[in-house]
């Protein structure tokens, strides 16, 4: 506290208050000194005695602030807890075959998550590969090349797209994408690609790639939106820089914004990846639910966030609830590994020097 | 997003705020739901004083809610078996309310009136044994029928459901092949085809796909004017589904004193044969009794007045001695 201000003396009314580069009163000060009365007297009383009391509010705060992130880790670790307390009839009953297991067989009880967690990881990927050129192009235009008005509108649009519900995307997947892909794209890529394996098979329209580029729509916002932020925070001079060294626009965008903003985008990737890995109705909708894990991207698939939502309510029986547990255990598990991956490689983008955002 | 919290808030107290009334609480199976709602708000209107919650949030969940005695009674659309009544905490009596049931649905370019599949020629398409639209199996019932050279897509259920536990379970009585290899159950692994989430999800599907077959509930094909097969009965009759060869298929039947029948494929002339109950599951011995008895109340009042409601929403009402078996078992068996 600086010793220019007694704190027992009243404040002088504010048109007299010496000037600021003279003498600062504190800011608890300027934010209680005004009330008068039993409290104010109360706590010029501790200030006197106990000069350094704004510890106390400080403890307070931080003790609060800690609790608040403690529960966060509570929150997991109970999670976490109950997942394997509630699986354990199907840990014990399969062991670690439940992972690579291919069947999935209500009736006679046999359960295997790899079918789910192929499409899972599958479908995400799939929605990354077809949404991060999308997205970033969408960051870079609405910062770097966009009229200031159309700049607002194609924000307000991208957001829009964050807030459809995701059961309308399943909707519009059933009824006008799938369609759309079983007629024109499919066979097209049949027979274009067909020889790579990829896109083989008969177009039912919905399966993997229709789940793939739902996602990958549902993900552009997320995505397009944190990048857009990173880059507007490079600072101005950054482009300027590149552009006096005689560099082209994309040149400019290449190396003073996009190279600036990376670790940014790549953790706006990891927030999309996310959405992706756990996004259930819309994938329900439009992937075709057959656990079955196939080469090509036409066949239907299954996710893991899927089976749960369509399997959980009717499911009867202890070993089957058991094995739905398990399949979220599996995806908690899925989510961290890949996040964990992500997150490595950043680090060695960075050199282990910056911090991931998301 | 504040003002979507603020919302929350206010329904959150809204919520909590207690009426001077009687509220019992119900879950389970999602099939009858618009009918239960019906029924309670019906009954809410005669009886101010009591209020009926009833969650349609699955038959899987309905019976285990019961079991744990967590809900003042429940609802399936299959019956539970004799290991869940052995789990069971309480005692639980099964109460038939309604019948539905369920139909093929098919979407066949060039091929407009009502198709005829045998019992072999469902469960050999389901089976995915049967895989082009003109096998002899569908065509010879079908004569004067021009069926293109197309692949058959199958499309069932994702979703674990009654509907695809009254399906299967038939499929299991017509075809030992089906009954080997699949079984019955509200999800199976189902040897071909594609998933869809709900009625509205297979039907969907269905209408989308040219040579797509897949079933539905009778009450959704009706209410949405969506065409749908006729299938041979036990007595080689083709029934067309309707609420009366709905309720039709519950007469043949011999029902058991616990009311846990099923009347897939059953014998009758006139029955459809895929068809089944569906159940409220009632504890007999009620932890309280007030609610005990205003629940055998009501349940003597859906007998008979909430039977005549079934019709308008589409749902086949319980045969006459059906009706007159249950009054008895519930006097006897419901305390108080």
């Amino acid at each position: 506290m600086p010793d220019s201000v007694d704190p027992m003396k009243p404040p002088e009314p504010l048109g007299q208050l010496p000037k600021p580069v003279v003498e600062v009163p504190s800011l608890a000060q300027v934010g209680r000194e005004p009330k008068t009365g039993v409290t104010a007297a109360v706590l010029r009383k501790i200030r006197t005695t106990y000069p350094r009391s704004s510890r106390i509010p400080d403890f307070a705060f931080g003790v609060i602030i800690l609790l608040s992130a403690i529960s966060v880790f509570a929150i997991v670790v109970l999670v976490v807890w109950e997942l394997i307390s509630q699986s354990r009839l199907s840990l014990h009953q399969f062991g670690i075959e439940f992972f690579y297991g291919h069947d999935w067989d209500p009736v006679n009880g046999n359960f295997g998550a790899m079918p789910f967690i192929y499409g899972t990881l599958v479908s995400s990927f799939l929605a990354l590969l077809l949404a991060v050129p999308l997205a970033v192009g969408v960051a870079v235009y609405i910062t770097e090349m966009c009229p200031q008005r159309l700049r607002a509108i194609i924000s307000f649009l991208v957001e829009l797209l964050a807030a459809i519900p995701s059961v309308i995307y399943g909707l519009w997947g059933i009824f006008v994408l799938a369609p759309l892909l079983r007629e024109y794209v499919e066979p097209f890529l049949a027979r274009t690609l067909g020889w790579t394996g990829f896109f083989s098979g008969p177009a039912y329209g919905l399966g993997m790639l229709a789940a793939g580029i739902i996602l990958a729509i549902m993900v552009v916002p997320v995505i397009a939106s944190i990048t857009r932020e990173v880059m507007t925070a490079v600072p101005q001079n950054q482009r300027e820089a590149v552009l006096a060294l005689g560099a082209t626009r994309w040149e400019m965008i290449r190396m003073g914004v996009l190279r600036n903003a990376r670790i940014g985008i790549v953790g706006g990737i990891i927030l999309g990846l996310g959405r992706a890995l756990g996004e259930t109705m819309a994938v329900t909708m439009v992937i075709g639910n057959r656990p079955e894990v196939a080469k090509s991207l036409f066949a239907p698939g299954y996710t893991m966030a899927s089976v749960i939502a369509n399997e959980f309510t009717e499911a009867t029986g202890d070993l089957y609830l058991s094995a739905l547990v398990e399949i979220g255990l599996a995806l908690f598990l899925v989510t961290l590994i890949v996040n964990a991956l992500a997150r490595l490689l950043v680090w060695s983008i960075t050199g282990g020097t910056a911090r991931v955002r998301g | 997003m504040i003002r979507s919290f603020r919302v929350l808030l206010c329904l959150a107290v809204l919520a909590t705020c207690a009426f001077a009334e009687t509220n019992l609480n119900g879950a389970g199976a999602t099939f009858p739901n618009p009918i239960y709602s019906k029924w309670f708000n019906e009954y809410h209107n005669l009886h101010p004083d009591i209020q009926i919650n009833y969650q349609s949030v699955g038959s899987g969940a309905g019976i285990r809610q019961v079991q744990a005695g967590t809900v003042d009674f429940g609802a399936t659309d299959g019956p539970m078996t004799d290991e869940q009544l052995k789990e069971s905490k309480v005692k639980v009596l099964h109460v038939p309310t309604v019948l539905g049931s369920v139909v093929p649905a098919y979407n066949i370019p060039g091929v407009s009136s009502d198709v005829k599949f045998t019992s072999e020629a469902l469960a050999g398409i389901f089976l995915g044994k049967i895989t082009k639209w003109n096998d002899k199996a569908i065509t010879s019932v079908n004569p004067g029928v021009n069926f293109p050279d197309l692949n058959i897509t199958v499309v069932h259920r994702s979703d674990g459901s009654g509907t695809t536990y009254i399906f299967t379970d038939y499929l299991s009585k017509v075809s030992p092949d089906w009954s080997n290899t699949v079984g019955k159950n509200t999800s199976v692994k189902w040897p071909v085809g594609l998933g869809g989430k709900g009625n509205e999800g297979v039907a969907g599907s269905v209408r989308q796909l040219p040579g797509s077959i897949g079933y539905i509930e009778l009450i959704y094909a009706l209410q949405n004017k969506i065409p749908y097969g006729v299938v041979q009965n036990s007595s080689k009759n083709f029934i067309k589904a309707s609420l009366e060869s709905t309720t039709a298929a519950a007469v043949g039947v011999k029902m058991p004193a616990d009311f846990r029948v099923s009347i897939t494929n059953p014998p009758g002339k006139n029955a459809y044969p895929i068809a089944s109950f569906t159940w409220l599951l009632i504890p007999t011995t009620p932890a309280d009794a007030n609610k005990g008895k205003i629940l055998k109340d009501f349940l003597f009042w859906m007998l008979d007045k909430g039977q005549t409601m079934t019709e308008a929403l589409s749902y086949a009402p319980l045969p006459k001695p059906v009706v007159e078996m249950e009054k008895a078992a519930i006097t006897k068996q419901v305390k108080p």
